[in-house]
């Protein structure tokens, strides 16, 4: 039953390799994997902590330019509001100023035609006087062939003038 | 249709294994006087001076001899002596023991017609499995470590991948929890030991020429690395774990007339490597032995005709096919269990006073597994 007593040879060859093993792994091996292990460990959760925070910033990034680009709208509403409270007033003010104007010609047309029509009156007046006083000097002049005629005309006149006063 | 054709395959195996079998038995002479399954079983789990070869029972692969006899230092080959032949090596005569002899299997020299047994350090299956496992270890564990200087912070892939994997499951699952500030400082043993028993018991699972040697189930091996836990334990045991040993606390009457607590520690100490030795031993030894146990039975099954032994064979195969993927299990649960009671019976010896009750109840727990 040897397997129940340990046997000198394997003892001591077990000894003499284990020793062996774990000198070569405790100089070249364990330190080794272990510092790579804990350093890829540091470099994974640097890396995590960077994308957090590039996440971060980019999060940050976002919303500023969401602000901004609420506030670029805001302005361009204002602007196009203003633009167009400027046109209205603008079209409002050519409008009165053209009313204006066109009163104003309107008025100038009327006075001239006033005028005119004044003038013309009194060029009629003038006209149809000198012709009636032509006419009437032609009447009279054949009237006052007659005596009586002309007796009875001053008598008219004269009770016309008699009736005026 | 494949597996109409497997079962048909299998069963044509199971009517002729046993029947060629049974012509083997008849036709050789050496085994025709009775097959002795208990030394069957021994033979394959123990030690040997040559390493049996597939399909051949004669030739071994002979491995080196050395003793230190009577008169110094003798090395030969082992197929000098194998097969019942003596060998002189100058005034030295050495043989085999035989079967009759209580050095049984044992390199023996030949004194006056005496059989007188030499220190004895041949390199034996055992011892050279040993070798074999130090290579594979010290060349995949250095493999991880050259890949680690030379690609530095890249992710690991395929071999090394699984290997950092195991290491980082020791270490960040066992040896840290237990151990805290103190694992650095032990890490590099532990790592070695769980690995080394994980591939000595790995390899005894081959049945073929690099495997094949009983290693772990030798109490030798395992005797060896809880000696060295042992050690661990005591040499780098603090102050306050050698007066938990020595003046525990308990009540007084406990300790002081008559030193029953400390008498009851002290015994402790060499238990805990006993107990961590014959676990390992005994666990590994079991699953061997039933693997070769449900194999030997279709041997003592062949004489009782080509039915019974044909149903044998096949249920053998079954559980043996079984019991082996169980036993690639147990390697691994093994080699965990040893890893971590060394790490525990070493958390002992570290105690700085305060949290002694943590260790402890972990201890219990893993024990009553």
């Amino acid at each position: 039953m040897e397997l129940f007593t340990p046997d000198f040879g394997l003892i001591f060859w077990m000894f003499f390799s284990f020793a062996i093993l774990f000198v070569i792994l405790y100089k070249w091996g364990w330190p080794a994997i272990m510092k790579g292990v804990e350093s890829r460990a540091d470099l994974i959760d640097k890396g995590v902590e960077y994308a957090q925070n590039a996440k971060e910033q980019l999060d940050n990034a976002r919303a500023e330019a969401e602000k901004y680009i609420a506030e670029a709208r805001r302005r361009q509403a204002d602007m196009l509001r203003e633009a167009d409270k400027m046109k209205t007033q603008i079209i409002d003010e050519a409008r009165e100023a053209a009313q204006k104007e066109a009163k104003k010609v309107m008025d100038a047309a009327a006075l001239s035609i006033e005028q005119e029509r004044k003038e013309a009156q009194r060029q009629m007046r003038d006209e149809v006087g000198a012709l009636a006083l032509e006419i009437a000097t032609k009447v009279v002049r054949n009237r006052m062939t007659e005596t009586k005629a002309q007796a009875e005309l001053v008598d008219s006149l004269l009770d016309d003038m008699e009736k005026q006063n | 249709m494949k597996r109409i054709l497997m079962l048909l395959v299998l069963a044509f195996a199971a009517v002729c294994v046993p029947a060629r079998i049974c012509a083997a038995v008849s036709d050789n002479g050496e085994e025709k006087k009775g097959f002795d399954p208990k030394e069957t079983i021994f033979e394959h789990l123990g030690d040997g001076y040559g390493w049996e070869v597939p399909f051949n029972h004669h030739k071994r692969i002979p491995l080196p001899i050395i003793v230190w006899g009577k008169d110094g230092l003798h090395c030969f080959l082992s197929s000098r002596v194998e097969h019942g032949k003596s060998y002189t090596d100058g005034n030295a005569t050495f043989l085999i023991a035989g079967a009759d002899s209580k050095y049984k299997g044992k390199i023996v020299e030949i004194v006056d017609g005496q059989e007188y047994r030499p220190w004895d350090i041949s390199i034996t299956k055992n011892v050279c499995a040993l070798f074999i496992t130090v290579l594979l270890v010290v060349w995949s564990i250095l493999a991880v470590a050259r890949w680690h200087k030379r690609m530095g912070t890249k992710a690991p892939r395929k071999m090394v991948g699984a290997l950092e994997s195991l290491i980082t499951f020791i270490y960040d699952g066992v040896i840290r929890p237990t151990l805290k500030d103190r694992a650095p400082k032990f890490a590099p043993y532990l790592l070695s030991v769980f690995f080394f028993i994980l591939y000595m018991n790995l390899l005894g699972l081959i049945v073929v020429f690099p495997g094949g040697a009983n290693l772990t189930g030798n109490i030798a091996v395992t005797l060896v690395l809880s000696i060295i836990t042992f050690l661990c334990t005591n040499i780098f045991g603090t102050k306050h774990y050698w007066k938990e040993v020595l003046w525990p606390d308990v009540p007084l009457w406990l300790k002081f007339p008559l030193p029953i607590m400390p008498v009851i520690e002290i015994f402790g100490i060499f238990t805990k490597p006993a107990a961590l030795t014959v676990r390992l031993f005994a666990n590994m030894l079991g699953g061997h032995m039933i693997v070769i146990v449900l194999t030997i039975l279709i041997f003592v099954f062949a004489s009782m005709g080509a039915v019974v032994a044909g149903a044998t064979t096949v249920m053998s195969v079954l559980f043996s096919v079984f019991m082996l993927l169980i036993d690639v299990l147990v390697s691994f649960i093994q080699a965990y269990v040893f890893t971590m009671l060394s790490t525990i019976f070493i958390s002992f010896g570290q105690e700085q006073g305060h949290d002694s009750h943590h260790p402890a109840t972990q201890a219990t727990v893993v024990e009553n597994q």
